[in-house]
């Protein structure tokens, strides 16, 4: 059961040939057998799932079935879900039970979907390889001495191993597509504004969003029209009319113009990676598009203007943690001010500790206009190059990230040199787009390679069209982890 | 570049404690994050309107009513210490 897709178990579901009490008891038998090595789950809850599972089942005997009722999905444990441990990966927040549900808990809920668990990340979201997690790193079941990815490295495990047949996870500067880039899943990351940020923990708040990452496009379809809609509670959801993802699906992709950016296809990608990203616009050439040159010059800025961007939204967002409503409590301390600074010290982790102080610097007063103006500024010229390549092609490809999926440890000590790593998904969320990462070949070592496709605001309909025109001609999205099938 | 004060003044404003032993290590650490960042510095933006969110929407306004009910029993089942229904902090004047 564990190997079939969303689509195919909505079916079976929907035909009762299987029920979903059966089904989410086999995910979680395999979390049990394999979680150990995989470290993909923080929290498991049997006993809540099942009981989602059993009210699933019934609703689907009375006839009035969605189609994700019954399907069990795992969560990044950064959407707050009422009764369960919602940890962001942090000490901080390590025994915080959630007293209320995210939006798009809330729509998965009403859906009749299953929760099967919490899964594993970088501490709030801030990182490029799970190995800022107080939980411990999660491996790439495609080698187990690589890192999977991140923020979102637990979501990405999980699907790659078939732990779940869907997860959600959140993308501030690349966290679902580098993480599906490295394990060969596919992720979504859709436009600013699609999906709600209500009760999905803030980390940069202009550039967070909710995402999902499954199997192949079609299972993205799935997923996607169940977490987008309007939410009256965060501010910046936008409010457009309902999309029907799946049936946009089938659509012919013959005439499409394919932009390649040649900073895209510079001396930063290697040579393993170059080569099935190229043949990958090679196949969507024979599927009768067309592809253009296009340009996207400020884009060597991303990284340096994300890194004042993010870690000054952060380092806000982040005041709230301070030991008196909830979270952590240093045991020991003088008076209120060393009360605060000991639970800070104490309950985040060295990269977010790095984070707050870049942002608490460049906003501190007579940095502000030198690094926080200025990189808004330099935001605005990279959401312009998009806006000049669009009006030339109709989606964007490239890569998702720089290199397969390097080893444990690799990048650990060196921040720099993992921040870079993003340089291929920081524009798209500088600019507000959506992306996604579709697995396209291997790499050095066996390891997964992901092609990226960027869409116009909004066009989320046409980047899974062309994804799942792909996966008709081609059988990447298929290949499973040996180890793990 | 920051300075070893510096560091300790950003720390001081970020409400986080630096014990002396790794101030050093962290100033490294941001001025390696600083000195990428740095590139920024010298691109010329003159005109550029700072942007500060993806979709420049105007803010959304609703009906002046209640939404929210009263849950403080709940939320504050999260708060390390509570006492009367109050959030209890160390002493603050004396």
């Amino acid at each position: 059961m564990y190997r079939k897709t969303v689509a195919e178990l909505s079916r079976q579901l929907a035909a009762r040939e299987i029920s979903s009490v059966e089904l989410t008891r086999s995910y979680l038998e395999r979390i049990e057998r394999l979680n150990g090595t995989l470290n993909a789950f923080i929290t498991v809850d049997p006993e809540k799932s099942l009981a989602q599972a059993r009210a699933a089942d019934e609703r689907i005997a009375r006839g009035d079935a969605a189609a994700l009722t019954g399907i069990p999905i795992a969560h990044k444990d950064l959407f707050c879900a009422k009764g369960w441990l919602t940890t962001c990966g942090s000490k901080m927040l390590a025994s915080w039970v959630s007293p209320y549900d995210a939006h798009v808990i809330e729509r998965f809920n009403a859906a009749g979907a299953v929760i099967l668990g919490k899964t594993n990340m970088d501490e709030f979201a801030m990182g490029s390889s799970n190995e800022n997690s107080f939980f411990g790193p999660v491996r790439n079941p495609w080698d187990l001495n690589a890192v999977p990815g991140g923020s979102s490295g637990g979501s990405a495990t999980a699907v790659a191993a078939r732990l779940a047949p869907a997860a959600t996870g959140t993308d501030t500067g690349g966290s679902i597509r580098q993480p599906a880039s490295f394990t060969g899943t596919c992720g979504l990351r859709p436009t600013y504004g699609r999906v709600s940020r209500y009760g999905m923990v803030a980390f940069a708040s202009s550039l967070d969003q909710g995402g999902a990452i499954a199997a192949n496009a079609e299972d993205l379809a799935y997923v996607l029209e169940v977490m987008a809609g309007f939410d009256a509670r965060d501010s910046t959801c936008l409010d457009r009319p309902k999309e029907v993802y799946r049936t946009a699906l089938a659509r012919p992709v013959k005439g499409l113009r394919i932009g390649m950016p040649r900073e895209y296809f510079s001396q930063d990608l290697a040579e393993d990676v170059a080569q099935p990203i190229l043949e990958a616009v090679e196949s969507f050439r024979r599927l009768g598009c067309e592809t253009v040159e296009v340009a996207l010059p400020n884009q060597r800025l991303a990284v340096p203007v994300y890194y004042v961007l993010a870690p000054a939204e952060a380092s806000s967002n982040l005041s709230r943690f301070d030991g008196v409503r909830y979270g952590h409590r240093a045991a020991d301390y003088a008076d209120l001010l060393d009360m605060y600074r000991k639970t800070r010290a104490e309950g985040f982790g060295a990269e977010v500790k790095r984070r707050i102080l870049i942002g608490t610097y460049v906003l501190s007063h007579g940095y502000y206009d030198s690094y926080y103006l200025q990189a808004q500024r330099l935001r605005r010229l990279i959401a312009r190059d998009f806006a000049e390549a669009f009006k030339r092609c109709d989606l964007i490809v490239g890569p998702a990230a720089p290199s397969v999926a390097f080893d444990l440890g690799a990048k650990r000590d060196d921040p720099v040199q993992m921040y870079l790593d993003d340089l291929y998904t920081i524009p798209i969320n500088l600019a507000g787009l959506p992306g996604l990462s579709i697995p396209c070949g291997f790499g050095g070592r066996g390891r997964p390679v992901g092609l990226q496709i960027v869409g116009n605001y909004f066009d989320e309909s046409r980047m899974l069209m062309a994804a799942h025109a792909f996966q008709q001609a081609t059988d990447w999205h298929k290949r499973t982890p040996p180890a793990f099938t | 570049m920051l300075s070893l004060d510096q560091v300790r003044a950003i720390a001081d404003l970020a409400r986080i404690d630096v014990p002396a032993d790794d101030a050093a290590r962290l100033q490294q650490e941001l001025n390696g994050i600083l000195a990428m960042v740095d590139q920024l510095l010298a691109v010329d933006t003159s005109g550029v309107e700072p942007m500060a969110h993806p979709q420049e929407v105007h803010q959304r306004l609703r009906e002046d009513a209640v939404t929210e009910s009263d849950q403080h029993a709940l939320f504050q089942s999260a708060a390390p210490q509570v006492e009367d229904d109050l959030y209890l902090v160390p002493r603050v004047i004396e």
